[in-house]
Formats: C-alpha cells, structure tokens, sequence
C-alpha cells in the first residue's frame, strides 16, 4: 500500500471512528452529562442559601468532573475528525513531496498512529487524572496527547520540507490523481463547497447577533442564581438554573452547528478528490455520495432545531451522522477494493 | 500547479503548524491553569455568597467572566487557524477547477490567506484589551474577507468558462 492510499484509508478510518464516537457521546453522555450539571448547580445555589459553604467543595469538585468528562470527549471526537481530515489532505498533496518512498510511507504511518494517540490520549484525560504523575498540572494521559500532538507537528514540517524540494525541482514524485469528471466528485466539489459557505455564514451570523450577548447573559444568570439562594429563594434560584442550561444549550447547539456543516463541507470536497481510489460502480459511488450530503445538511439543520424541537430533532441530528458514516464506511470499502494501478505508479516514480 | 494554488497549499500548511504549534504550546503550559482558575473562581463566587459576603463573591464571579472570555477566544483562535488553514489547502487542490483568470484567483488566494491569519489573530488579541472595538472591528472586517473569497470560489466553481 502506497502512502497516499495508506492516508486514503487512515483518514477515511479517522474520520467515521471520530464521527461514530461522536454519535455514541451525543446519545449516551451529552444529555445526561447536562442534567447531572445541573442538578449539581441547583445543589450548590441550595448549599449557597443554607449559609454552608463546608457543602460546596464537594459540589465544585463534582461539576469540575462532569466538566472535564464533557469536554475531554468532545475534544477526543474533534481531534480525531481533525487528524483524518489532515490525511486526507496530505494524501492529496502527496505527488508534489519530493521525498523517498519508503519515507513517505513511514511519515504517513506515524501521521496515522500520532492522530490516534492524540484522541487516546485526551480521552483518557478524565480517567487517568493525575496518578503517578511528576506533574502539578499535567496527568500521564495528557503527555500521551501533547506527545502525539508533537509527532503530528514534526510529520507536517517534514512534509512541508519535501513540498519545498518538489518546488525547486517541479518533478512530481509520483503520478497525479486523474482528472476524472464524473457526477460523484462534481456534486460532492460544489455541495461541499455550498456547506462550507452556509457554515462560514452562520459562524458569522451567531458571532454578530448572540456571542457577546450570550455571555453576558451567562454572568448575567449566575449574579441572579447567586442572589435567589442568598435571599432564601429556592424557586427562583432554580429557574436561573434551568435559565443556565438552557442558554448553555443554545451556545452548544448554534456551535456545533457551525463547526459540523463547516467540518462536513470540507469532507465532501476532500472525498471529491479520492473518488479515483473508490473502486466502486458508478452507481454505489453516486448512491454514498447523496447518503454522504444528505448527513452533512441533516445533522447541523437538526442540532439547531434541537433548540425548538427538544430530542426528537436530535434524535434525528444522530441519524443524519449515522448516513455519514455508513456513507464513508461505503466509500472505505472502495478504497479497500482498489490495488495496484495507482500504487505502482507510486513506487515507480512520477512523470513531469 | 498554479501560483494561486502554491499560495493556497503553502500558505494552509504554514498556518496548519502555526495553529497546532500554539495549541500545544497553550494546552502544554497555559489551559491547565485557566481551567482550574475558571473552576476557582465560579466555586469561590459560591463559597462567598453562602458566606454572606457579597463583595467578595461578586469579585469571583468577575474573575470568572474574565477567565472565561480569555479561555473561548484561545480555544476559538487555536480551531480557527486550523480550520481556515484546512480549507485553504483543500481548495488549494480544487482550485484548477475555479472559473476565473489566474490573476484573480491569486487575488482571492491572498484573501483567503490574509483573512484567515488576521481573523484569528484579531479573537487572540481580544484576550488582551477586553471588548476592544478596533479588534472587534478587525475580527470583523478579516472574517468578512473570508466569506466573501469563498462565496467567489463557490460561484468560480459553478462557472463553466474562464473569462478573459
């Protein structure tokens, strides 16, 4: 296997484990994590109005898990989507490093194997902790990730390197992909680029309209939360509490739907460039490419509909993730099924 | 390849680095700290409203919102760079299918590639002059640039012909 085919595959691998992790997280984490934040809350601001302060370390200490338990799973299912996206894109831009082979191979290996530890890595945060470590801050789990982070840097200067000598040389180091222009990679260039745009647009829309807005309104809920417990009121402290989640929610809702559209869009025009690798029928590829846009304008539309629509739109936000993936699992069959042709020319040298 | 493309491709891969070489620096030696000052802060403010003293609790709860609007402008600034340095290198390869003369496309590459430094650039430099309006206005101005090259490569890619 070649070191395009080899990124091919561990990116497209990358991508549908870090987006099915995702699906797993949103379903049986996400929700529950939110409630148990919030019942939390409502214990410290019922700690704040008996007058215990004693009670609220061990609130604090358990709201900082929740917190970290949240966030370290998010950054695994990120990462790990963001790794395969970067094979994906030296896959691509592999004829035009002027580097060895063998090199090349090893370098897509590593790259590989760092986006992995990577996601290990920060998964294992939240379990691992601080055990055994040298470190005041900084847990085993988190040198894993910061090293693997590390081994992604160093492949990508390498790699920035070989770019250089193929810019001194113009001798591509092995053949191009072919030019092909079939209806799959035509409709998944333009969707793909009409979902970057919607998400660039949103991203712009909520930064102008709500960013600064709602964080006030956070300081905001929590002045009054702590003021209801302070005066005794427990109900109207534990409507600022339903008012925290809430608007934790909408800020929750409105940036995954930017960051997946976004994330999407660029997925489709990576997957735009590999479909020589997808040795499948015309037919199937069309079919994983219409599963693979529909996902990517079902998922983001839901998430934000689960503002309105409570978990039956996001119930339906995790089936637009799920044709993704199967979408993506279908086009890895593909590039499963494709040997020889591309790899040879690979090995045996590029044409001018 | 084109020099547009070189610009694109060159340019995302700069700015990949960049990006990654300040998340581990910030996630190496400063996230640590602010979480757990985001973290102190939040439980203090409670701490001293149960103690009945309110200046202090207020005082927390600004610390909080302080740390807090630092922590989601890195964490922005870090994914953006990333992001926008992706979507450059990508369309970097895609870019031969864009529509227009060579000229303009170098002209959008440089759009890109200036909005997506300044953009976060801007969010980063927020964290040191709080709701500052000329960084707010940079933000806006750079990210403004962004989606209006992308729109031009989007209509680029629909184009059939290149005009002369």
């Amino acid at each position: 296997m070649s070191a395009r085919r080899l990124l091919v595959f561990g990116g497209i691998a990358l991508v549908a484990a870090g987006m099915l992790f995702g699906d797993i997280f949103a379903v049986f984490v996400l929700h529950q994590n939110a409630g148990q934040q919030g019942a939390a809350l409502l214990a410290a601001s019922h700690a704040v109005a008996a007058g215990n302060p004693a009670l609220l370390g061990p609130i604090f200490t358990q709201l900082g898990g929740l917190l970290e338990d949240h966030g370290t799973k998010l950054d695994a299912h990120v990462h790990m989507i963001g790794a395969g996206y970067l094979a994906l894109i030296l896959a691509l831009v592999q004829p035009y490093i002027a580097l060895a082979a063998a090199a090349k191979k090893s370098l897509a290996a590593l790259f590989i194997a760092g986006g992995t530890l990577l996601s290990v890595g920060i998964f294992l945060i939240h379990y691992v902790g601080l055990a055994y470590s040298p470190f005041a801050f900084i847990g085993w789990a988190s040198v894993l990730a910061d090293s693997a982070g590390a081994l992604l840097i160093v492949v990508l200067v390498i790699e920035a390197w070989g770019f250089r000598s193929y810019l001194r040389t113009r001798q591509l180091a092995e053949p191009a992909l072919p030019d092909d222009d079939s209806w799959p990679r035509r409709a998944l260039l333009g969707g793909g680029t009409l979902l970057v745009l919607l998400g660039f647009l949103h991203g712009a829309w909520y930064a102008g309209a709500y960013l600064y807005q709602h964080e006030q309104m956070e300081t905001g809920i929590l002045d009054n939360m702590l003021a209801a417990s302070t005066a005794n009121d427990l109900p109207a402290a534990a409507t600022e509490v339903v008012n925290f989640g809430n608007l934790a929610g909408a800020r929750a809702v409105n940036i995954a739907a930017h960051s997946h559209v976004i994330e999407f869009g660029l997925l489709a025009i990576l997957l735009a460039f590999i479909q020589p690798f997808v040795f499948l029928s015309e037919k199937w590829r069309r079919r994983w490419t219409q599963l693979l846009l529909a996902g990517s304008l079902i998922l983001p539309a839901f998430v934000l509909l689960e503002l309105k629509f409570g978990l039956l739109a996001g119930g339906i936000a995790d089936v637009g993730g799920l044709l993704v993936i199967v979408a993506l699992v279908g086009m890895l069959v593909g590039v499963l099924r494709c040997t020889g042709t591309l790899d040879a020319g690979a090995s045996t040298g590029g044409r001018k | 390849m084109t020099g547009s493309q070189r610009l694109l491709i060159f340019g995302g891969m700069a700015l990949a680095a960049f990006g990654m070489l300040y998340g581990l620096h910030y996630a190496a030696l400063v996230e640590h700290r602010m979480l757990d000052r985001l973290g102190g802060s939040l439980a203090q403010a409670f701490t001293d409203a149960a103690a009945r003293n309110s200046a202090s609790s207020q005082a927390a709860l600004e610390s909080y919102r302080s740390t807090k609007y630092d922590y989601v402008r890195q964490v922005d600034a870090h994914s953006h760079w990333i992001g926008l340095a992706m979507t450059m290198i990508v369309l970097g390869a895609a870019f031969g299918h864009v529509h227009y003369t060579e000229s303009l496309r170098r002209t959008i590459a440089l759009a890109l590639l200036a909005g997506g430094t300044l953009f976060p650039l801007s969010v980063i430099l927020q964290t040191y002059q709080h709701d500052a309006v000329l960084l707010k206005a940079l933000a806006v101005a750079s990210s403004g640039l962004v989606i209006v090259s992308m729109a031009a490569v989007a209509w680029g890619f629909f184009r059939r012909t290149t005009s002369a």
